[in-house]
């Protein structure tokens, strides 16, 4: 699955460490799931999106 | 944006501490308990089944705070511990089985011992925890 959340966060000065924070996981969750090496569950995806104030499908994509 | 300190790391490490208190506690009882009857107590069954049941009683607790653990994790440490588990569950079994196997037939010269299990056990998950976070990374 493909994602936005490295662009999403450039935009708004936003470090790894500090979205980890807001979304209560550990910043190598965040590195791993920008990566595209481990999916979110649909929670967390939840959490991410709601943060950004955007849609799921405007953050994740099936690749 | 305001500093904010990160309430997941201190829960895990909270909850890693725990266990490793409930793990060295164990360990402790563990060997008070093999080791008491012989140079301890001289083989009293009184002691000996005391010392065993606290030892059971702090590995139940054990136990619990490795659950406990577990759930405390984020869901991508969660899934590295829980394949390592898994991992090290089923060697341990097969592994386990081979060996104890290998004792019967008499094809190794000594006696199959629970605690060489315990060492595959531990290996194995060690070794597959440091996999599957090199996976991640």
């Amino acid at each position: 699955m493909k994602n936005r959340i490295k662009v999403l966060r450039a935009e708004r000065n936003m470090t790894q460490e500090e979205l980890a924070i807001e979304v209560q996981v550990s910043r190598q969750t965040i590195n791993a799931i920008e990566k595209g090496k481990f999916d979110p569950s649909l929670p967390l995806a939840f959490k991410i999106s709601r943060l950004f104030e955007l849609a799921i499908e405007d953050i994740f994509q099936l690749d | 944006m305001e500093t904010k300190s990160n309430d997941y790391y201190t829960t895990e490490r909270k909850n890693l501490r725990h266990l490793a208190y409930w793990t060295g506690a164990w360990g402790l009882t563990v060997a008070i308990a093999a080791f008491g009857p012989k140079f301890l107590w001289d083989f009293n069954s009184s002691i000996s089944i005391l010392a065993i049941s606290i030892s059971t009683t702090i590995g139940a607790g054990m136990i619990l705070m490795n659950r406990k653990y577990a759930n405390g994790l984020d869901e991508m440490h969660r899934k590295i511990f829980m394949e390592a588990k898994a991992l090290a569950l089923g060697v341990g079994v097969v592994g386990g089985l081979s060996y104890s196997m290998l004792d019967a037939a008499n094809v190794i010269p000594f006696h199959a011992e629970i605690g060489h299990l315990v060492m595959l056990i531990g290996v194995t998950y060690f070794i597959a925890y440091i996999v599957g976070s090199i996976r991640y990374k």
